[in-house]
């Protein structure tokens, strides 16, 4: 393994990549940020306007599109993390094989590795940094913690796009990739994004507190309100621990796929 | 040290699992030559070029390339060496031009240095027209131009291409030979693999013969003629396979050597001419007679029982 010194560079170039590449794309990159916008102004803004008063952080009564709108940015930041981790990964790795150009140049596969997942935090990132600045602007956010949501942001996008890549090294074809959908629809809609999870029978409420997605919900939810807990350092270690397992696994992934 | 091995391997070999794909092989490349790997597929010749192209760890022997092992110093060697993959792997994402830019980023190279290299690399090989097209769009020759001219983009020491020109046709073989030519007389040391004999006659200094993961000769395509093929080659085609078989007890003894192939009868011969008048005076008829020079395809024939391209 090189020290992290070295790695930098090759991280860097592997990022220059994509920029080149998104410099054409620039509309698909701006469009990833106006789904969970758009949620936010139908669900949050207008349902909430039905739905009344919901428990938040610490059991204060708080409005529905208070409730949503940091779950929503959870979203946001988990979407740009997955969009260059999952499929695009796949179709570079086994059918572009950009990949394998880049191993035949000094980068290494833990190179590659790190530079799409950085890219992936830095996508994710700006795409929560506009969703924070929205919510400022729509009076969504009620504490100065709410600064630390965008580094907790770029930890998300960070672990998400670990686990992504590393799954994607094990897709076999297009198809398997409904696989990752099975997993993200659901987690968007129920971890905790949309209605507390007091709503859940006892069981299932623990599965939830369990998944990926309701560790960043949580912790966002609790810095926008200023409402921090010892649970907030439960979910940062989760992420972190996910993201290290995730990234250690996807840069093995390479180097047994690209380099046999 | 001027004159040292650019590529030395000994005993190199490649497994996967149970198979063996390079089975011990003893290869040297010198400063400046053009060296080749001529076999059928199938023989070893890319999985040796991946381990000397450090992208493929070796299973046993030795190998140093630029005087260093790839095992530990992969990215330092691989700084120093342009590579072709057997199958394009150009950025699909990105226009002509930003594929040579951003492969030169991928070694470090500051982007004035890669500009001036680029408009040279694009010049050379013909492509300067479609500088800021896409890739896709581009035919299979002019794509195979712009993954050598990336290749050469580090300005490398040692430039391999794993079968450069298979798949091409022969208007877009004969340029980019061309161009390897050039290259060559500028004293760049090309490692080349190929099924292709003309290839390997037009392009080598040197070159091995591989089948089935070992060398079976080495030398310059002209020494291994000499040594394992005659001068010359007269190829007879008959028109069905009893003819064929009955010609066979007539040509006996005739010319070196004979070989009986499926569709044809190959006398091995110092003088073709003399050869078919000789026939002729056995009352021989052929469909066709047809006197050629020896080429490595007999060579290969000669060694491995089995032609080149099947």
């Amino acid at each position: 393994m090189m020290s992290i010194r070295q790695r930098v560079p090759g991280t860097r170039r592997v990022l220059e990549r994509n920029m080149l590449a998104y410099r054409r794309l620039w509309l698909i990159f701006v469009s990833g940020f106006f789904e969970p916008f758009l949620y936010l102004l139908s669900i949050g803004i207008g349902v909430g306007a039905l739905v009344g008063k919901i428990p938040g952080p610490g059991g204060k009564l708080i409005d529905y599109r208070d409730f949503v709108a940091p779950g929503l940015m959870a979203t946001a930041a988990m979407n740009g993390a997955i969009f260059d981790t999952t499929f695009m990964f796949f179709i570079k790795l086994k059918y572009w094989k950009t990949y394998d150009s880049m191993l035949s140049t000094p980068l290494t596969n833990t190179d590659v590795a790190s530079g799409e997942i950085m890219w992936s935090v830095l996508r994710g990132g700006i795409y929560a940094m506009f969703f924070l600045l929205v919510m400022l602007l729509l009076g969504l956010l009620h504490s100065p913690l709410a600064v630390l949501a965008l580094p907790t942001a770029l930890l998300e996008c960070w672990a998400f796009a670990a686990v992504g890549s590393a799954a994607s090294s094990y897709m076999r074809s297009y198809w398997d990739f409904d696989f990752i959908n099975v997993v993200l629809l659901p987690s968007f809609l129920f971890s905790g994004t949309f209605f507390p999870l007091d709503r859940y029978p006892g069981w299932l409420e623990v599965v939830v507190r369990c998944t990926p997605l309701y560790q960043a919900v949580a912790l966002m939810r609790s810095l926008v309100f200023g409402h921090l807990d010892v649970s907030a350092a439960g979910h940062v270690v989760y992420l972190v621990v996910m993201g290290i397992v995730g990234l250690s696994i996807a840069s093995r992934r390479l180097g047994h796929l690209l380099t046999p | 040290m001027p004159g040292e091995p650019l590529v030395v391997g000994r005993a190199l070999t490649k497994r996967f699992g149970d198979f063996v794909a390079v089975d011990g092989i003893d290869v040297e490349v010198r400063p400046g030559e053009t060296f080749g790997f001529l076999g059928p597929n199938g023989a070893g010749k890319t999985s040796t070029m991946r381990m000397i192209g450090c992208v493929s760890p070796r299973s046993g022997g030795d190998l140093r390339v630029l005087g260093m092992d790839p095992a530990t110093d992969g990215p330092r060697i691989r700084a120093r060496l342009g590579s072709v993959p057997q199958e394009d792997n150009l950025d699909l994402e990105l226009s002509v031009w930003d594929n040579l830019m951003i492969y030169g980023r991928y070694f470090g190279l500051p982007r004035p240095v890669i500009r001036e290299r680029a408009t040279e690399l694009l010049d050379f090989f013909q492509l300067a027209e479609r500088r800021d097209d896409q890739v896709d769009p581009l035919s299979g020759g002019m794509k195979r131009r712009l993954t050598v001219a990336r290749g050469l983009v580090n300005a490398p020491d040692l430039f391999l291409l794993d079968e450069p020109t298979t798949g091409l046709d022969p208007q877009a073989r004969h340029l980019l030979w061309e161009r390897l030519y050039q290259l060559k007389r500028r004293g760049v040391t090309i490692v080349l693999t190929t099924h292709y004999m003309d290839e390997a006659e037009q392009l080598c200094d040197r070159l091995v013969i591989m089948n089935a993961g070992r060398i079976v000769a080495e030398g310059s395509p002209r020494d291994l003629i000499r040594q394992h093929s005659t001068r010359e080659v007269v190829e007879l085609r008959f028109l069905d396979a009893d003819e064929h078989d009955r010609a066979l007890d007539r040509v006996a003894g005739v010319g070196e050597r004979i070989e009986s192939l499926t569709d044809r009868v190959v006398i091995y011969t110092h003088d073709g001419d003399t050869t078919v008048k000789e026939l002729a005076q056995r009352g021989l008829a052929a469909e066709s007679a047809y006197v050629r020079r020896s080429t490595l395809e007999d060579v290969f024939l000669r060694l491995t029982g089995r032609a080149l391209e099947e």
